[in-house]
């Protein structure tokens, strides 16, 4: 199943994300945000990071989890590729992110984005996936 | 995308209306500035479902407005303008924009295109090389915690204070580059983290640094009165906050979709959450929004101070001989509190500009001494193959809250220019034309090429033809630098 594909939208960017389970739209929701902001061809890294997010609903939630990572990245330097979310409960989830320094891999990044957008965000259960489209403001 | 096929009634040659009987819960009318051709463009996104969508926020007056140069955003599109009663109306950090003045300044020099033209590569490459850019990078700006307060607070003249320009640099910008009622304590500790190392650092994307070559006069008068003239060199930066400003909107867009149903309000959108402007959540957000401003400001001003340095450099020139005076720096992304006359009652407004300059009027009691006469700079970039224009703001403006366009506006996506522009060479393009472009990102210039955007010739003769801004001249592109 692809992981996400970019659709058009005039001034940002935005994405289409899918998973068989919420938890692996995360996974690639997260990683669908890394891929538009470096290039993760062959990326292997050395950091992990745990990660426990609690919001009230699906949709913030998975914006929290987006904007978390955003953060790390920006202050501390770190390019993500690879995530393992679990839902503990529709408000809660823990995740574990692996990734690797900026500080190494200057020419990979690309693009900065500046946040993940609330913009007509819904999370669409499928027959046997979900899916979902979201804006980043670059 | 299938093209919006909402109403749009045309109310005349440069304006066209949203009734607020389209959508159940609009309080005012949309109102759009465009053409006959500009609004083809304008429909082919969903801009115009924004502007309806930001007429149901509470308080707003008069109507949701939008600028030729408007484009589909989130919440609120860009190009677009709200104003809303402080007393009974909201602020909504989704009608403002992540990048919280994103804005820009532009500055004048004593060069003449042809001592610029043999020594354009070396300070092109000199603005690219000492001007940190791109995502990722850092400014050359270090301060403490306590520092960063006070940079909050005091904007531009604490960095004039550091070092980073001249006293007079404050009087020709906006707020002089610090807005009053900014409240570091609303801003969060993790914005403060984001900001630490950026200012000072020009950003990514749409943002430059363009040494640019002044081809048009329209006005002579003004233009004197800013020390313009044809075949003057002038310098534009357009940059903003950097990710303290994307935090702050970002953690209070958050918090405000829970005021919603706090405050019973309903908005079409979750990104135009909003709260009551005399609330406590308004009055956090504007105070760390505040403090956003000020950081952008300063930011600019850094830029500037460092672009002066490189022309010092590069044209081996005392900074008196130079002239790099700033002519003005104004915001497009930002709420400001403003008097009007509304139904014969002065009311202040909390006017919102999202892609949209303030253009205040001749004798505009917040003009420095200077532009008594002419009215405020309004600085409107193009694309980097284009133009770019320096316009003034008029009386008439005030039907628009004396506000403008802010720059060509996008048209293409940027997947859908990065496809357009595939196997070219947008440099080398554009060095056939004269223009020496260069970018730290790599696919920044093919996101950025013109095509991408609409022309802002065009755009301009809306606002001119609508009265609600007079074109002073107009600048062509000689040297970018792309974020």
């Amino acid at each position: 199943m692809k992981r996400y594909e970019q659709f058009s939208h005039t001034a940002d960017i935005g994405v289409r994300v899918f998973g068989r389970t919420l938890e692996e739209l995360f996974e690639n929701a997260a990683f669908a945000m890394f891929d538009i902001i470096a290039d993760l061809d062959g990326l292997k890294g050395d950091i992990t990071r745990d990660f426990e997010l609690t919001a009230p609903n699906y949709e913030e939630l998975l914006i929290s989890w987006l904007d978390e990572l955003l953060y790390n990245f920006y202050t501390k330097g770190i390019i993500f590729y690879k995530f393992e979310v679990t839902l503990v409960s529709a408000d809660l989830i823990n995740a574990k992110a692996f990734g690797r320094a900026v500080s190494d891999n200057r020419n990979r990044l690309k693009t900065e984005i500046k946040a993940a957008t609330y913009y007509n965000l819904k999370i669409i259960k499928k027959d046997d996936y979900y899916e979902v489209d979201i804006i980043f403001d670059v | 995308m299938a093209p919006w096929n909402g109403p749009l009634e045309k109310i005349d040659e440069f304006r066209w209306r949203i009734p607020k009987s389209y959508m159940n819960g609009m309080r005012v009318d949309g109102v759009i500035y465009a053409d006959d051709k500009m609004i083809e463009d304008i429909r082919s996104d969903k801009a115009a479902e924004q502007v309806a969508n930001a007429a149901f926020l509470p308080g707003i007056v008069k109507y949701s407005l939008a600028m030729p140069d408007c484009h589909w955003g989130y919440g609120l599109c860009i190009g677009g303008v709200v104003a809303t009663d402080i007393d009974t109306g909201v602020v909504s950090p989704g009608a403002i924009g992540f990048d919280i003045n994103c804005g820009v300044r532009l500055v004048k020099t004593n060069l003449k295109e042809a001592e610029v033209q043999p020594k354009l590569k070396d300070l092109v490459y000199a603005l690219y090389n000492d001007i940190p850019a791109g995502v990722g990078s850092k400014g050359d700006i270090k301060v403490s915690a306590k520092e960063e307060r006070e940079l909050l607070v005091e904007g531009s003249k604490w960095v004039v204070d550091h070092g980073y320009g001249r006293q007079e640099d404050l009087e020709y910008t906006e707020e002089r580059g610090a807005i009053k009622g900014a409240d570091p304590d609303k801003v969060s500790q993790r914005a403060c983290e984001r900001g630490k190392n950026q200012a000072g650092t020009l950003g990514s994307g749409n943002h430059f640094l363009e040494t640019q070559v002044i081809d048009e006069v329209y006005d002579e008068t003004a233009a004197a009165v800013f020390g313009l003239e044809k075949g003057q060199i002038t310098l534009m930066i357009h940059s903003g906050s950097r990710g303290l400003g994307y935090q702050v909107c970002d953690e209070y867009s958050k918090d405000f979709i829970r005021c919603l149903s706090k405050y019973n309000i309903n908005v079409p959108d979750r990104q135009l959450a909003c709260a009551p402007v005399k609330s406590e959540e308004g009055k956090a957000y504007l105070g760390a929004m505040k403090c956003a401003a000020n950081y952008a400001w300063a930011n600019r001003q850094c830029l500037m101070h460092l672009a002066r340095l490189v022309f010092e450099k590069i044209f081996r020139i005392s900074p008196k001989d130079l002239g790099m005076d700033l002519i003005y720096d104004v915001a497009h992304n930002i709420a400001k509190m403003e008097k009007y006359d509304i139904d014969a009652n002065e009311k202040v407004l909390c006017v919102h500009r999202k892609g949209a300059t303030r253009a205040f009027p001749p004798e505009h009691p917040e003009l420095p001494a200077k532009y008594k006469k002419t009215g405020q700079p309004v600085i409107i970039p193009g694309d980097m193959g284009r133009n770019s224009y320096l316009l003034v703001g008029t009386k008439k403006a005030e039907e628009t809250f004396y506000s403008t366009c802010h720059g060509a506006g996008r048209r293409l996506s940027r997947s859908a220019a990065i496809r357009a522009c595939r196997g070219r060479s947008i440099s080398g393009e554009l060095e056939k034309k004269g223009i020496l472009v260069m970018s730290s990102g790599r696919e920044t210039l093919a996101e950025e090429a013109p095509e991408a955007y609409k022309d802002v010739n065009e755009v301009v003769s809306v606002v001119t033809g609508a009265g609600i801004s007079k074109k002073v001249c107009r600048m062509r592109p000689l040297g970018v630098i792309k974020g």
